[in-house]
């Protein structure tokens, strides 16, 4: 689905990306896993079009995407959350989803004044799909609260939300489950398994948990210091030398890491 | 007492009400421009004047072809081909200089000078087609009421005279605003407008296109300029250096209001107007009704010579930003 070649993203002289390859396989769940500082967030910042390469490609099912602004590769079907969430803090909740679907009938002002009907229809739908993507996340009664107002944790599921408004065809997670409570990370781990395996997206996920990383992810790639360490099962990077030294440490090979 | 109240209203209230809303629709524009672009445009004064220009060129065309607007000024009429050249010559601005600029992510205060320079060539622009004298566009009828009629019907000593333009100007600021309004709350491209104020990142997230949205807010602030120009020309007159004087109310009307906020460009529009006229008015006459014969005021009781209005604006402007730095809605801190 998406392969990354020797890619670099250079801060002035610090190389936070530094000639990094690597592969999603189409309809995989692969885990981005690696210390803090590794380059991951850097990494899907340049691959969604956040920020542009020093150098390096990216592609998409073999076509060419370094480079394209966020809206373009949107309509490609390729969607991004936030580590620290994003909201459009003056809308409610709903209205925050109901702006993902950019591509609509209601997009033009002729629209607006005369096809009503078609865009009040458009928009109940909308509402509706929205209505669903929050009972799933089970905070329906936050749908009419500001954005702005609702918690971190609350926020984190509203950044998933957003990618469930769409068909996406692939989804990369930057800690969706970082702030979020037990049992609702089981729930957005369900909920990741039904989209990948209903809906066949496909999805690139970093954590810093091991446990959810284990139960979700196939393969697994380390990332330190801006370049890939490792990459196989969980189990093959769990144990591979260079990951212990540069993030699981010593004596915690099979134990819980810590979130950042 | 009545006297006293019918004095207030035609010197102080609808004047500051005809002058509020030529401010509001002019920090509007503004206050869209920082929400979306994100830099203080300081050419917008310019703007005005170059959307007036345009009107007023058209409106001589029309009025030599015998065509009038009847009661109302035919300025009305041509007012629509004004905010479409205006319109277009903004986005060919955007397209030439602020692009460049924006494809570079350049930090707002470069921006801000890049304005400048435009406000500069735009304001050559102006005085050259037009040239530098005062401008009087307004024709049809002059009053709604007139100060005779209004004695007549009342009996009352003092006047209450409305002039045209000033109801004109009343009356198309509402329609504008409420048309501004169901637009940014109710269409799907006003509330990308929204949301692309709220969160840049989040905005390109959901697929809504920059560009798009940025010219958008181009044509509705041209828009805006050139009825706020328009506005203000038609109930005073025209003249190139006015408009670039009335940058400082209106920046001060958006900030206070809160920059990045239109509710607060409409409040922030009527405070410093308000403000403005109370503070240079002569409250002489008003006060020598409400006081007994022996009380009545010797000087002219006005706080300061119409010559500082300008002052009235910055003292607000401070006033505020020490109290509220976000301004009185909230907006982006500055
Ligand atoms: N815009 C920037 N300017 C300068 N340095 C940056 C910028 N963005 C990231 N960095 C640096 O790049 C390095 C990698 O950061 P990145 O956010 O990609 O790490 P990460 O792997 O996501 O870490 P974490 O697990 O803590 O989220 C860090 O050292 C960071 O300071
Ligand atoms: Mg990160």
């Amino acid at each position: 689905m998406i392969a990354v070649d020797n890619l670099h993203k250079h801060f002035g002289g610090f190389h936070a990306v530094d000639g990094a390859s690597l592969e999603i396989g189409t309809g995989s769940i692969t885990g981005l896993i690696g210390p803090n500082g590794a380059g991951k967030t850097t990494l899907f910042n340049v691959i969604a079009g956040r920020l542009q390469p020093t150098s390096g490609r990216v592609t998409m099912a073999g076509e060419d995407i370094t480079g394209l602004a966020p809206h373009q590769l949107f309509h490609k079907g390729l969607l991004r959350t936030f580590q620290i969430a994003h909201e459009f803090g003056s809308m409610t909740v709903r209205e925050n989803l109901m702006m993902v679907p950019a591509a609509q009938s209601g997009e033009t002002l002729w629209n607006a004044w005369f096809r009503r009907g078609a865009v009040a229809a458009e928009e109940r739908r909308l509402r509706d799909k929205a209505d669903e993507v929050l009972e799933f996340l089970t905070i329906s009664h936050l749908a009419d609260q500001r954005a702005a107002n609702i918690s971190g944790g609350q926020k984190k599921l509203l950044e998933l939300g957003r990618t469930m408004m769409v068909d996406a065809k692939i989804v990369f997670l930057d800690e969706v489950g970082a702030g979020v409570n037990r049992t609702l990370l089981n729930t957005i781990g369900d909920a990741i398994i039904r989209l990948n395996q209903e809906r066949g997206y496909t999805f690139c996920v970093i954590e810093h948990d091991m446990d959810f990383i284990a139960r979700l992810c196939n393969p697994v790639i380390c990332m330190a210091e801006g370049k890939v360490l490792a990459q196989g099962t969980v189990d093959e990077v769990k144990n591979d030398e260079r990951v212990i030294e540069a993030y699981l440490g010593t004596g915690l090979k099979n134990k819980v890491v810590g979130h950042a | 007492m009545l006297n006293a109240l019918v004095a207030f209203l035609n010197f102080v209230f609808v004047p500051g009400l005809a002058y509020g809303a030529q401010l509001a629709l002019g920090a509007l524009g503004v206050t869209l421009i920082y929400g979306i672009l994100r830099f203080s445009n300081f050419a917008h004064g310019d703007t005005m004047a170059f959307g007036t220009m345009v009107t007023i060129l058209a409106t001589w065309g029309l009025q030599s072809l015998g065509i009038s607007g009847g009661v109302l000024p035919t300025a009305l009429i041509a007012l629509p081909f004004g905010i479409l050249v205006t319109a277009l010559f903004v986005l060919g601005t955007d397209r030439l200089v602020y692009r460049f600029y924006r494809k570079q992510k350049a930090a707002p205060t470069i921006l801000v000078i890049v304005s400048l320079g435009v406000m500069f060539v735009m304001n050559g622009l102006v005085r050259f087609i037009i040239g530098v004298e005062e401008q009087a566009f307004a024709d049809g009828g002059r009053f709604l009421i007139t100060a005779g009629d209004f004695k007549a019907w009342t009996g009352l000593k003092e006047g209450l005279a409305i002039r045209t333009t000033q109801g004109i100007t009343v009356v198309t600021a509402v329609i504008v605003v409420v048309a501004l309004f169901w637009f940014l709350g109710k269409t799907r491209t006003g509330k990308s407008m929204r949301a692309f104020s709220d969160n840049e990142d989040l905005a390109l997230l959901s697929g809504i296109n920059p560009e798009r949205v940025v010219q958008v807010t181009w044509i509705i602030a041209a828009a805006l300029a050139t009825i706020a120009g328009v506005l203000y020309g038609l109930d005073k007159s025209f003249k190139a250096f006015t408009y670039f004087q009335l940058l400082l109310p209106i920046f001060a009307a958006a900030i206070v209001g809160g920059l990045g906020s239109p509710l607060g460009a409409i409040a922030g529009g009527f405070v410093i107007a308000f403000s403005e006229v109370t503070v240079t008015y002569a409250w002489k006459k008003v006060v020598t009704y409400l006081v007994p014969a022996d009380m009545a005021p010797d000087g002219l009781l006005q706080l300061m010579s119409t010559d500082y209005k300008f002052a009235v604006s910055f003292a607000i402007l401070i006033i505020v930003l020490l109290f509220m730095p976000t301004g009185l809605f909230k907006g982006k801190s500055v």
